[in-house]
């Protein structure tokens, strides 16, 4: 149990000073992630929002995709928010042909799959394990997670352009993905249970 | 889509925090002028973070001269098709028609654009009525703050467009984050009086003054040609970058992209700047700003 873990937030694209406001003031030391040395000294990764297939890119351009593979693999925890989704599912739709994932969760996530940005929306949604009144959760051209593996407990659905529920929220043992971002509206309770995440397996 | 995600009960479309939330997904990356599908996949593969769709870049609109307008929806749709990362496009300002047609052709994100002829010389688009997010361009803090009290969910200097010349762009960067300083410096009467001389309303001001920065994402665009001015930009303060005629007007579009996508990210590694400025070939020409009259200033379009 660390008392004050180290959390990067991958800098490659995105809005990554929202992310380390919002782990400063829970009193994580924060880093941001440009390249693969500084992956050792963290305890916990944030993938922030962003464009997915620029972060894909400027990841495999830098060296970054295998070391944090490896990470993962050896099971540091990370929390990835839309685009970060993506970076952290083991299967994509609805990508670029080359685009690469992270992975890490047994999930498959189809991309923009709420459709372009003047589809994009603001709803409230219910996330297993949090006490208190539903997320006002803010989803940018947003994915969703289209399946999960059986090791993945889904934490949050909102409906579909069909109306049916669509996985909006998933944990994985110590990695976690929203399809939306909570970074965005000052709301912290998905970063502190990140947090406690990390901090219990540090 | 007649039935999408945006009709259902309890979801709202449209908000300030989903179009200032796109804007911030865009940040760090950088936004590249394209007037073809291909030219808009060679950004795509490069890195790109979104596309400005136009029919002529900046560069050619100064050299052909007369009235610059809306581009083709053919084209639009055309670029929308290629490329599945965001697509913005360009309406002059005012004109408030040309940016309901960009909204249903569902672009991303649109641009009021001094680049383009303006269509009304009082007055920018009323942003709140549209679900679709702009952008607008600033030369200084007043100007900045009147088109996010219209709102505008994106900021950019606009530098001088078509130039390959940087120092516009310098000039105003330096303006707007001086004047976010100054308006730290002042107490509540003070703020009064700034938004006065601001010509911005009181609110956005006192915004302004206590986050010490805009309170949406601020980008830099208007003569960005090299890597070493999208680094130059973000030095100053720039979030990002959008770079016109730059990079399709150079010796190697792909290359020169590529290179800054990573001069925008690396801007405080020299040492990267240097590997990525090697061998690029020509940059654009470019203009000295001495050599245009008023009237071939785009800056000052706008009010």
């Amino acid at each position: 149990m660390t008392a004050r873990p180290t959390i990067g937030v991958l800098a490659l694209q995105g809005d990554v000073a929202e992310h380390l406001r919002v782990l400063d003031a829970l009193d994580a030391h924060t880093v941001k992630v440009l390249s693969p040395d500084q992956l050792d000294t963290l305890d916990g990764l944030v993938v922030p929002g962003g464009e997915s297939t620029t972060m894909s890119k400027l990841a495999v351009r830098y060296g970054l995709l295998e070391p944090l593979r490896k990470r993962i693999a050896a099971g540091m925890p990370a929390y990835g928010t839309c685009a970060g989704m993506i970076m952290l599912a083991d299967r994509l739709l609805g990508g670029t042909a080359d685009q690469q994932t992270v992975g890490g969760i047994d999930m498959s996530v189809r991309r923009n799959a709420f459709g372009r940005q003047t589809e994009s929306f603001e709803a409230a949604v219910r996330i297993d394990g949090l006490e208190g009144d539903p997320f006002d959760a803010v989803f940018i051209r947003a994915p969703w997670v289209e399946s999960v593996g059986p090791g993945v407990t889904v934490l949050g659905e909102v409906p579909g352009p069909d109306e049916a529920g669509r996985i909006v929220a998933v944990r994985q043992g110590g990695l976690m993905a929203t399809s939306f971002h909570p970074e965005l509206t000052g709301d912290t309770r998905i970063h502190r249970l990140f947090v406690d995440v990390v901090k219990g397996h540090s | 889509m007649a039935n999408n995600a945006s009709n259902t009960s309890d979801n709202a479309v449209g908000t300030e925090r989903v179009k200032r939330g796109m804007a911030e997904q865009l940040k760090n990356g950088v936004i590249m002028d394209v007037v073809t599908p291909e030219q808009a996949k060679i950004a795509e593969d490069a890195g790109a973070v979104a596309v400005m769709a136009l029919e002529r870049v900046p560069a050619d609109i100064r050299k052909d001269g007369g009235v610059a307008r809306m581009s083709d929806p053919d084209m639009i749709d055309g670029i929308v098709g290629a490329v599945s990362i965001p697509v913005m496009a360009k309406v002059r300002i005012g004109h408030f028609v040309e940016a309901q047609v960009l909204e249903s052709l569902g672009v991303d994100f649109i641009d009021e654009s001094e680049v383009l002829t303006p269509a009304d010389e009082a007055y920018h688009i009323d942003k709140w009525a549209f679900t679709v997010p702009f952008v607008c361009g600033a030369t200084n803090l007043g100007e900045a703050l009147r088109r996010i009290a219209e709102g505008a969910a994106m900021i950019r200097s606009k530098g001088e467009a078509g130039t390959g010349n940087v120092v516009e762009a310098t000039r105003h960067m330096r303006s707007i984050r001086s004047e976010i300083k100054r308006l730290g410096t002042l107490d509540e009467a003070e703020l009064f009086g700034a938004a006065k001389e601001l010509r911005a309303p009181f609110e956005v001001v006192k915004e302004v003054a206590t986050l010490g920065k805009l309170p949406v994402p601020l980008f830099s665009a208007g003569g960005v040609a090299t890597p070493a001015d999208a680094a130059l930009m973000r030095q100053l303060g720039a979030e990002s970058v959008f770079v016109g005629s730059g990079i399709f007007k150079s010796g190697d579009p792909a290359g020169r992209a590529d290179a800054i996508v990573q001069a925008t990210l690396h801007y405080e590694d020299p040492a990267v700047i240097a590997r990525v400025s090697r061998g690029l070939g020509d940059a654009m020409v470019g203009i000295n700003l001495d050599d245009l009259s008023d009237a071939q200033r785009y800056a000052g379009r706008g009010w």
